[in-house]
């Protein structure tokens, strides 16, 4: 029964696509901890059409990994408390069934992760690990099922994949192993992708290449992407729509173009600031100072306001609503207030 | 950055055709001399105590009441004869087939057992490992010796309480080895992927868990062997294994005890292959743990 269900999508959706695939609606996360409740995601919603590549952007501990994990279910579930809703291909992924989630798990809704040496198992062969998750999914022969990681394997542009079927992960390159692990992911034809920095573990060379593999392979196949990462370029590079993320919670999100080239949000444009661009030759790079705040013990208004430049008093009274604002939509008090709300164009 | 995507090539490395784990580990086993000659010491103990009744030259368990203690050497006799006139070479033959099975068999049942119990307590954290580890716990507390000597007694001798009085001295160390060596695997990157991937827990369990897990417990398991064989034969020596008059090699030892001053080297006999086999099995498992650290 699932096999026709990802079968049905990957052909559908171009002719009618439905409006939203995934919907997240007021996601929080906290985790239990020693010292109080951790609040790694405070109140997070976003859409994603079928089609869309999403980039999640922050800091490490901004709540972006969590949140794709939620996405998953992923969470350790005894230590963790998730409130809101997440909605992917018309589906309550929080109520889910064991058996249920299992098919989502890979079938509906794949994972890449952000280093493959350490998400490949070991002791398998390529083909061997590629073939178990397509039997977990699909009801197939074993050479049937090795077929299709050939196919696999095929689609992402491995050199002599056939060979490759047979190659433990360390028998491999970086850049390869993480074509493999892309692999393994789009093998059971998902409609939605979670790629948690796929490309941080890969030298600057081969990052461009496993990029754009994964943005034809996305555009290709028709599937939604989620990307998260830490690199601004890397976000220019793939993603349609961005989310910057600040201690749990969207600060400001619109299209990539949008919010790369007139960033409101004050964390935006330090993060800009800060990050290399190779027009930038004598150039002074900002640094961001502080640290983010304590997840345990989060401030009263504006999570940003310590490091802000712009803070006001008025920052510390309320947290920030995510309102549109100039084209896009932005969390904070300053720019909403200097800056006169425009019309959306429509 | 130009947004077309050309073909991406990689260096087509010649990608070499690679064996499996485990034929890898044995080519790097039969390299090592000391395993080697290891290995073919047992294997000629195997060999004489499995073909026995072809091999030896008379009946274990028949004497002859004028031709006791014969020394080493004697013609009719190559190992002479026991203090009841047996031969001792039959007799160091059968007697193999009962000291080896008490040695290995509980080793085997323990790595099952153990290594199973061990792997569920690691996977499964929080509560069900509490009970089963700290139900370890209290047969680690007793000396392992102590506690096989003890089992024994209360179910009394003969081959099959040895086996299971050793058995279960023997679960704990496997289990918490299993354990420990559980809990680090499950923590990493590739158990959460396999659970991206739509994999059930026993999935997890079967395929990853198990084939990164059974490497080390498999290693330490044939560490206790040494420890078992002559944990075996300390059992028959006190009298708490097996019962005269079956050959066994620690039974045979306490029984030319008495011919330690007028036959020394005849009296030695059973304890010189009772060491053979605890070395052995300890050096090829130290070779072993050498050549499984491929990765």
């Amino acid at each position: 029964m699932n096999g026709t269900a990802m079968n049905g999508t990957a052909v559908g959706d171009d002719v009618k696509r439905p409006a939203m695939l995934a919907s997240v609606r007021e996601l929080s996360v906290r985790f239990a901890s020693p010292q109080g409740a951790v609040h790694a995601v405070n109140g997070v919603s976003f859409d994603l059409a079928a089609g869309e590549v999403l980039g999640l952007i922050g800091e490490s501990g901004s709540g972006k990994s969590v949140t794709l994990r939620a996405l998953m279910r992923l969470l350790p579930e005894s230590r963790t408390r998730i409130d809101g809703s997440i909605i992917v291909g018309g589906r309550n992924v929080m109520s889910l069934s064991r058996g249920l989630l299992n098919e989502y798990r890979g079938g509906t809704t794949a994972m890449i992760f952000q280093d493959p040496s350490l998400a490949l198992d070991p002791v398998y062969t390529i083909g061997q690990q590629i073939a178990e998750a397509i039997r977990q999914h699909l009801d197939v022969s074993r050479s049937e099922a090795r077929a299709r990681a050939l196919e696999a394997l095929e689609m992402v542009r491995i050199p002599s994949a056939r060979e490759r079927l047979d190659s433990y992960p360390h028998e491999m390159s970086g850049g390869m192993r993480q074509r493999a692990m892309i692999a393994l992911a789009l093998a059971m034809k998902p409609r939605l992708i979670l790629a948690d920095e796929p490309t941080t573990a890969l030298d600057a060379t081969v990052q461009i290449q496993v990029l754009l593999l994964l943005r034809e392979l996305q555009q290709q196949m028709g599937t939604s992407a989620i990307f998260v990462t830490h690199d601004l370029g890397v976000a220019a590079e793939i993603c349609d729509r961005i989310a910057v993320m600040y201690a749990g919670r969207i600060v400001e999100t619109g299209t990539a173009t949008e919010v790369l080239r007139s960033p409101r949000h004050p964390y935006t444009q330090a993060l800009m600031a800060s990050t290399i661009h190779g027009s930038m030759r004598g150039q002074r790079i900002e640094g961001l100072a502080g640290s983010p705040p304590d997840l345990a013990r989060l401030p009263a208004g504006c999570a940003f306001r310590a490091r802000c430049t712009r803070a006001q008093a008025g920052c510390a009274d309320a947290v920030p609503e995510l309102l549109p604002h100039a084209g896009h939509a932005v969390a904070c008090h300053v720019a909403q207030a200097t800056q006169p709300l425009r019309a959306v164009p429509a | 950055m130009s947004t077309t995507v050309s073909p991406i090539a990689l260096p087509a490395a010649a990608a070499a055709v690679t064996p499996g784990y485990w034929s890898q580990v044995l080519r790097r086993l039969l390299r090592d001399p000391v395993s080697v000659l290891c290995l073919v010491v047992l294997a000629a103990i195997v060999c004489g105590a499995v073909f026995a009744p072809w091999l030896a030259p008379g009946d274990p368990t028949v004497g002859s009441v004028i031709k006791r203690l014969k020394p080493v050497g004697t013609p009719g006799h190559l190992l002479g004869t026991d203090e009841l006139g047996r031969d001792m070479l039959t007799r160091l033959l059968y007697g193999g087939r009962v000291s080896l099975l008490m040695g290995t068999v509980p080793v085997a049942l323990a790595l099952l057992i153990g290594g199973a119990l061990g792997m569920v307590a690691g996977f499964a954290g929080g509560r069900v490992n509490a009970v089963i580890m700290r139900a370890t716990d209290v047969l680690f507390a007793f000396p392992s010796v102590l506690l096989a000597v003890a089992i024994a007694g209360a179910l009394g001798a003969g081959v099959g309480n040895t086996l299971l009085a050793l058995t279960i001295v023997l679960i704990p160390p496997i289990l918490r080895v299993a354990e420990s060596a559980t809990t680090q695997v499950r923590a990493l990157d590739f158990i959460e992927a396999a659970r991206a991937t739509g994999a059930d827990d026993f999935t997890i369990l079967r395929v990853h868990v198990f084939s990164n897990v059974i490497g080390p417990v498999f290693v330490y398991a044939t560490s206790l062997l040494s420890v078992a064989i002559i944990m075996a034969a300390g059992l028959s020596f006190i009298g708490l294994g097996a019962k005269p008059p079956t050959p066994e090699w620690g039974l045979m030892l306490n029984t030319l005890r008495n011919a330690l001053y007028s036959q020394p080297l005849l009296a030695a006999l059973p304890g010189v292959l009772i060491f053979a086999v605890s070395l052995c099995f300890n050096l090829l498992a130290d070779g072993l743990r050498s050549a499984m650290e491929v990765r």
